[in-house]
């Protein structure tokens, strides 16, 4: 078992951390310290960029115009995107595309012509509409969003809570129930324009993150036509769960590049730092600090490698998927936390990273399914259905 | 969620005389004209040498027809921000007249 990146690997992540380097941190020089958008010359620059490398347009399928890169090597590059202040919830702004919902990929030829294509152009932008103020770490049981059949349309009632970027999407994949008899076999996906009468953006819900925030949506007799149901009937739960599964991995090394970046800095700050006449790197409450991190850091990376390794290969990635959300988003927070205290005064101020990855990282530990969940899966997946 | 806080005469603001003392604080302010009509909505951030004071401190140069200013301390100032751009956008059709275009969500507040 060799452990080494390849020659390929080992390009690509150079190319992308110089890209990190070179023309993401000193952009941030200028932004805010908690912007999450460039200026839009800036970004097609830097679009222009990334597609000069070959590298943009990372998840999206090669058949759809994405680059061919396995997921062990994209797990890699979104380690590298992530190293900079805004790299938990924007990594290089965006520069390097995405797959956007990936759910479309599974989208009927008509709705991929409506929504697929255009999202891939940069045309329209969507949101994923899942959680509900009855709960979102538990959506099965917690939709009560109703959708009612009249006709050849759905009538949809309710609301949705936590959700990014529905007051600039052109449409979204909102789930509702459509069948109150069949727990999570009774869940459809509709896929909405934003300007559908009865779609509300109803308010912004502030939290650690000060850009990047969160909407609460209601939905008033929402009239969906039928053609606008992605997969079948009842089959929405499939879809949100396949999504919850895959994002866990870039998820995952988000957090862990974020983690090695503090840890950087640590160890190019503590030899320099002196307090009562010698540096803080011959301390060895400072010492320990580091190793600690350098355990958390690797331990997340090598779980989060082999889900990625395992989804590549086809097998079953689920309970390794949880696993590296869980120890990378627990370790993350860990580790900013170290390199902050090494700080000092400076490690809570703004004109370091480390307050706002210290916000961004407690975030981690709740989106995308929480920690107890992650272990809840885990624990399923080691003990069997049957000690459920 | 608007901003209901009594309008305060800037200029009493400003030279300290008001009950509304500012200071160094990151978060947001809006400018009102002699009529209590919002004409521009700002911040102060993490970049601000000045916070909101520094900020509402220049407002000759943002929106000199100034008379009345509110605010509000917050370290979530930008998404505060842009929720009260998007309400105004809502409410009136439009941004405060002296803001420049930004590029903004969708709010129907109710």
């Amino acid at each position: 078992m060799d452990l080494n990146l390849t020659e390929e690997q080992t390009l690509i992540v150079g190319m992308v951390r110089r890209f990190v380097r070179e023309e993401i941190i000193p952009l941030e020089l200028d932004l805010d310290p908690d912007a999450s958008e460039l200026p839009a010359e800036e970004r097609e620059r830097l679009i222009g960029l990334t597609r000069g490398m070959g590298l943009y347009g990372l998840g999206i399928p090669p058949e759809y115009g994405g680059p061919e890169i396995d997921l062990v090597t994209q797990t890699l590059i979104a380690v590298e995107m992530s190293q900079h202040r805004a790299g938990l919830y924007a990594p290089c702004y965006g520069a390097f595309g995405g797959a956007g919902l990936a759910q479309l990929f599974e989208a009927t030829e008509a709705q991929k012509e409506r929504y697929l294509y255009p999202t891939l152009k940069g045309e329209k932008r969507g949101f994923f509409g899942l959680s509900e103020p009855s709960g979102g770490s538990d959506p099965a049981r917690a939709i009560q969003t109703r959708a009612v059949q009249d006709g050849d349309d759905w009538i949809i009632n309710g609301s949705k809570l936590w959700i990014s970027g529905a007051d600039k999407a052109d449409y979204g994949l909102i789930f509702a129930r459509t069948d109150p008899d069949k727990g999570r076999n009774g869940v459809t996906c509709f896929i909405v324009d934003t300007d559908t009468p009865g779609f509300h953006v109803r308010r912004i819900v502030h939290t650690l993150r000060s850009a990047h925030y969160a909407t609460e949506l209601s939905f008033e007799d929402l009239r969906v036509p039928a053609s606008n149901i992605l997969g079948k009937v009842n089959g929405g739960f499939a879809i949100a769960n396949d999504r919850l599964t895959r994002q866990r991995i870039p998820y995952a090394a988000g957090c862990i590049g974020v983690a090695i970046k503090a840890q950087e800095m640590a160890l190019d700050y503590v030899p320099q730092r002196e307090t009562f006449g010698a540096p803080l790197a011959t301390r060895q409450g400072i010492q320990w600090m580091l190793v600690d991190n350098e355990l958390d850091i690797r331990q997340s990376l090598w779980i989060t490698l082999e889900a990625a390794s395992k989804a590549d290969r086809g097998e079953p990635f689920r309970k390794e998927a949880a696993m590296a959300k869980l120890t990378a988003s627990e370790a993350g927070g860990r580790v900013v936390d170290r390199c902050m205290q090494m700080f000092g005064g400076l490690g809570v101020a703004k004109e370091l990273p480390f307050e706002r990855w210290f916000r961004e990282m407690r975030i981690r530990r709740i989106g995308e399914g929480p920690s107890e969940v992650q272990k809840h899966v885990i624990a399923r997946e080691l003990l069997g259905a049957s000690f459920r | 969620m608007r901003i209901t806080k009594a309008w305060q005469p800037i200029a009493e603001v400003l030279d300290g005389t008001s009950s509304l003392k500012i200071h160094g604080e990151m978060g947001i302010y809006q400018l009102a004209d002699a009529n209590q009509q919002v004409i521009f909505i700002g911040y102060a951030g993490g970049r601000s040498p000045f916070g909101l004071r520094g900020e509402i401190g220049r407002y000759e140069e943002t929106a000199p027809e100034s008379a009345f200013v509110r605010l509000e301390v917050t370290t979530a100032y930008l998404s505060r921000y842009q929720e009260l751009l998007m309400i105004h956008q809502a409410d009136h059709g439009s941004l405060p007249a002296c803001n420049l275009p930004v590029p903004l969500g969708r709010l129907s507040p109710g």
